[in-house]
């Protein structure tokens, strides 16, 4: 295998910020349930630099390592030498991916479900349509054996909501109603792909809380995919297009919000992605709503919730961006609350993106772990800022007999009716 | 040493053992084993099995003893010293799935864990009952009890509270060739009486066979604790009042100092504790005991503070804020990662009084060899922690860096101390030891392992120099000829597919 895309030369020098002091370990889901140091930050580093200075002789062989590991970069935020972890990762898989495509059902069926159909809109509204026909025909496992729903996904999946829940907001620009006090400032809202039909409700709770605390709201008609999936799964030439789409359906807005972690850490990273001017003002740009709101402070009250709450920190968020105080902060302010933080509240979920979907076992058991440490605080709901940690939480809150709301902290954050 | 032999379908036999799933025999990914925190010496391993018990471990090792096959076990490979680097295709027996607390004593305090427990885990899972594990390494986040065992590891806290021997009391021991001893007692003293062969067993870096229960002692978490934090406009300056804090009677629990380039490394790390950059030294204090008398010494360190032209002192008793302060001590290692591509960690130790002369040394021989050093280190022991950063690629760097760092450990031994302090010899400090020791102390040593380990089949290559070679005290590490020279590779193992 030929090593020499640029990036790749770029992935190996940051490789070298590793010094081996195995700091980052305790941090690592994979290595927590597995013990294997391949399946470490610290040994898949090692491997991924071997790989670069051609020590590996057969690349496939260390993939499974690499294919396991969640992106969650808990690493990272572990890591007192700086590592980059997520490039070097991204760089690596995109490299073997591009020298050795996978093959097989598997990889198959996630090439098209990514591309084909997450990326496109209409295909994936499609796709929703099909599901919640079957599953109001009471069909889901027949949507299981004939492929539309991967066996892992129809674990994990909530019920498709109903088609008033999953119709998408209007685009264009929407105003603040009469009679609220308007803030002088445009956003722009990025809906995401899977947020729309799955939880069209966020969406609208997002738009909803904006507008009431006096913000207009920009939602371009033309946006696309983030792309994070692609990325992850080794494939950005497929994610340049869509993030050159969305610089484009952008391109007049100042501040670009989005409420899903995932899409959020995958556009700010569109400089290092796109590598181009455009790519770094656009990154620039972006900000996770929590960010948003906790910085503008709240001029609508929320409504009153006197219940426990717990918060879990998705790791594209804390780790990925950094961000871990604006949504308690906000979450606060919300009268009657009694927010708690749960043990390893910035621990992965076992979602990471379709990790589920494609690692089912590894991400069965860091979803029970997550969830025992949720129950552990005996929440009434529990909220997480990330459409696929929301589905593994809730899908292993029951699994594991608990019965608790997942939400999202925007939803607590919609004034009364 | 015996070479290894052939057999081709040991890795099938161990799969057999342990399931698939457990033995690890892909080539490639083997390399991600080959090297702990001492990242010079690298040696890929034949395969890697993960047992969870007692009688996994005993089986494996009846196996590979059987097939003549070397072993090495592991915790969590942050050793230093390249102890549990797989020399001689070696198998290693990694303890990362053997991390059950299997019992716990809050009365009679004690523990009872396998050897893969995280150091820092036993820690919060006995703090609810007002306890702790008292032996912290600063790596104490990730290293395991069973290295620290084979290790006798220490850590800022140790000064006052001994090292991991002090706090070992009992251990269940597979030997190399597979029978299963029970050393120690869990009550009480470790060996009331008879002779303490666990205190052999503590520090024998893993070549007296596998740790796979032990039981060690908890310690009552003290009524209060404060951590003080001083800066200097001179490393001497810090260095003189730990000698005055020791001399005028006070024990703190920790005496730990950074210099100027160490602060800057960690301040501009994840770890940041908020450490005055322009400071040449920052001295970080830990008092603990009943109020009163903390509030006395910490009025009294003060004193010695002010006395020795302190720029600023720091106090804190609340968790969090102590927590901060000590954040930067814990990262010093890793934060290093950003001067250069590799680091390698010294350990000499120098009498208390000499630490202001051995400083000074070492900066002169760090600028006679072109090396990157900076300085983190246990003052309360005289512990010195030279750090060199180098770039591992480049050949000419590593030889003038491991050359420097033997003229280091000259230095130490100089001035009466000795080279390691906690972090061992493993492969590292082969060529050092007959520098410290006699030919008959270290044939009394050999002699000792061999009842131990008569085979040579457990650990090879680590700790004691090969018989014979003993006597020949090199001027110039022989580890500086072998990196220059092609870096030793190891043998290539059976395939079994
Ligand atoms: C950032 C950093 C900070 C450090 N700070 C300190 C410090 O303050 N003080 C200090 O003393 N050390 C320190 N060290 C060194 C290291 O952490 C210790 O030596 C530690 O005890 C090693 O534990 P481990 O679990 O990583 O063992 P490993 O590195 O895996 O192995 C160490 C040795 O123990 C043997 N071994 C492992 N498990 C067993 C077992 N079950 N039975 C028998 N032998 C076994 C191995 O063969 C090897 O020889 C530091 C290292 C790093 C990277
Ligand atoms: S914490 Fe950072 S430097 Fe240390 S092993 Fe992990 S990635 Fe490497
Ligand atoms: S990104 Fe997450 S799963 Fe991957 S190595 Fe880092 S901590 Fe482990």
């Amino acid at each position: 295998m030929v090593l020499s895309s640029e990036s790749l030369v770029e992935s190996y020098t940051r490789t070298l910020d590793c010094v081996h002091c195995g700091l980052c370990l305790p941090h690592c889901p994979t290595h927590q349930v597995l013990g294997v140091e391949a399946d470490s930050p610290r040994g898949r580093i090692y491997l991924m630099r071997a790989l670069a200075e051609g020590r590996i002789e057969e690349p496939e062989s260390i993939r499974p390592f690499l294919d396991r590991c969640l992106d969650c970069r808990a690493c990272e935020t572990a890591c007192p030498s700086g590592v980059r972890y997520g490039e070097i990762l991204e760089a690596t898989r995109a490299e073997l991916e591009r020298a050795q495509p996978k093959r097989g059902i598997a990889a198959w069926l996630t090439r098209t479900l990514l591309w084909h159909v997450v990326a496109n809109q209409r295909r994936l509204r499609l796709m929703f349509w099909l599901l919640r026909t079957s599953e109001v025909l009471g069909l889901r496992w027949l949507a299981t054996k004939l492929r539309l729903m991967p066996a892992s996904m129809a674990q994990i999946a909530p019920p498709v909501p109903p088609a008033s829940e999953r119709r998408p907001l209007r685009t264009g620009v929407h105003k603040p109603p009469p009679g609220t006090k308007l803030r002088d400032v445009r956003v722009a809202l990025f809906t995401g792909c899977v947020m729309e039909p799955m939880f069209g409700r966020v969406n609208r709770a997002t738009l909803t809380v904006l507008l009431a605390n006096g913000f207009e709201v920009h939602i371009p008609e033309s946006q696309r995919c983030c792309g994070a999936l692609l990325v992850h799964a080794g494939q950005p030439d497929r994610a340049r297009t869509l993030a050159n789409e969305n610089v484009r359906a952008f391109a007049d807005d100042d501040i670009v919000l989005n409420n899903s972690a995932g899409c959020g850490c995958a556009m700010k990273e569109y400089d290092h992605l796109l590598g181009t001017a455009d790519g770094k003002a656009f990154a620039a740009k972006c900000q996770d709503i929590s960010e948003f709101l906790a910085t503008e402070g709240l001029t609508a009250t929320p409504a009153e919730q006197p219940i426990r709450v717990a918060y879990d920190d998705p790791c594209h968020l804390c780790h990925g961006q950094g961000v871990t105080r604006q949504p308690r902060e906000l979450l606060q302010q919300v009268p009657g609350i009694d927010l708690v933080s749960p043990t390893k509240s910035d621990d992965c979920c076992g979602s990471a993106g379709i990790y589920n979907m494609l690692q089912p076992k590894l991400a069965a058991e860091i979803g029970r772990t997550k969830a025992a440490h949720l129950h552990e605080c005996a929440p009434d709901m529990i909220v997480t800022g990330n459409p696929g940690c929301m589905m593994q939480i809730d899908s292993h809150m029951r699994r594991s007999g608990h019965n608790v709301p997942v939400r999202h902290p925007i939803e607590l954050l919609l004034p009364p009716q | 040493m015996t070479s290894p032999a052939k057999s081709p379908n040991l890795e099938r036999d161990l799969a057999q053992l342990l399931g698939r799933d457990r033995v690890l025999c892909t080539r490639d990914a083997l390399l991600a084993w080959e090297c702990d925190g001492f990242t010079v010496h690298k040696s890929r391993p034949r395969a890697v099995v993960l047992p969870e018990s007692t009688a996994e471990v005993q089986a494996v090792i009846k196996l590979l003893h059987s097939a003549n096959v070397p072993f090495v076990p592991r915790g969590a490979g942050t050793c230093l010293s390249g102890g549990p680097t797989a020399s001689g295709n070696a198998v290693i027996i990694d303890c990362a799935r053997m991390r059950k607390v299997i019992k716990i004593s809050t009365e009679d305090l004690f523990a009872v864990v396998q050897p893969g427990v995280v150091n820092l885990n036993l820690t919060t899972e006995v703090t609810p009952y007002g306890l702790h594990y008292a032996p912290d390494p600063s790596s104490q986040s990730v290293c395991t009890i069973g290295g620290n065992l084979a290790e006798n590891s220490g850590g800022p806290h140790c000064f006052k509270y001994g090292m991991t021997t002090d706090h070992v009391l009992a251990a269940t021991i597979v030997l190399p060739d597979g029978e299963v001893v029970h050393l120690g007692s869990t009550t009480g003293p470790r060996t009331p009486h008879g002779i303490d062969v666990l205190g052999l067993f503590c520090g024998s870096e893993g070549t007296f066979g596998i740790a796979t229960e032990i039981t060690v002692r908890l310690c009552r978490n003290q009524q209060e604790v404060r951590t003080m934090l001083a800066s200097f406009d001179s490393m001497s300056a810090a260095c003189r009042s730990v000698g005055k804090i020791i001399s005028a009677g006070l024990v703190p629990a920790a005496l730990e100092i950074l210099d100027q380039a160490t602060i800057r490394a960690v301040e501009a790390s994840i770890y940041r504790a908020g450490y005055p950059e322009n400071a040449a030294a920052v001295l970080l204090v830990e008092l603990d005991g009943p109020h009163e008398v903390v509030v006395e010494d910490a009025a009294e360190i003060a004193t010695i503070f002010v006395a020795h032209d302190a720029l600023k002192v720091e106090e804190a008793t609340d968790p969090k804020e102590r927590k901060r302060l000590w954040k930067g001590r814990k990262g010093a290692f890793g934060a290093m990662g950003r001067i250069d591509t590799d680091l390698y960690v010294l350990d000499g130790v120098v009498p208390r009084t000499k630490l202001e002369e051995a400083l000074e040394k070492i900066t002169e021989i760090g600028q006679r060899h072109r090396v990157n050093l900076t300085n983190v280190f246990h003052a309360g022991d005289g512990n010195l922690h030279p750090n060199i950063s180098f770039d591992g690629r480049d050949k000419e760097a590593t030889a003038r860096t491991i050359a420097a760092g033997h003229e280091i450990l000259q230095l130490c031994m100089d001035l009466g101390g000795s080279i390691t302090g906690e972090h061992g010899i493993g492969t590292e400090k082969l060529d050092h030891v007959s520098m410290m020791f006699e030919p008959e102390d270290l044939e009394v040593m050999a002699r000792v392992r061999a009842v131990f380990n008569p085979d040579d089949l457990c650990n090879p290559g680590k700790v004691l120099p090969q018989r014979n070679a003993c006597a020949e005290v090199s001027k110039w590490p022989q580890m500086v000829a072998k990196v220059l020279d092609v870096e030793d590779t190891p043998q290539e193992p059976e395939s079994t597919s």
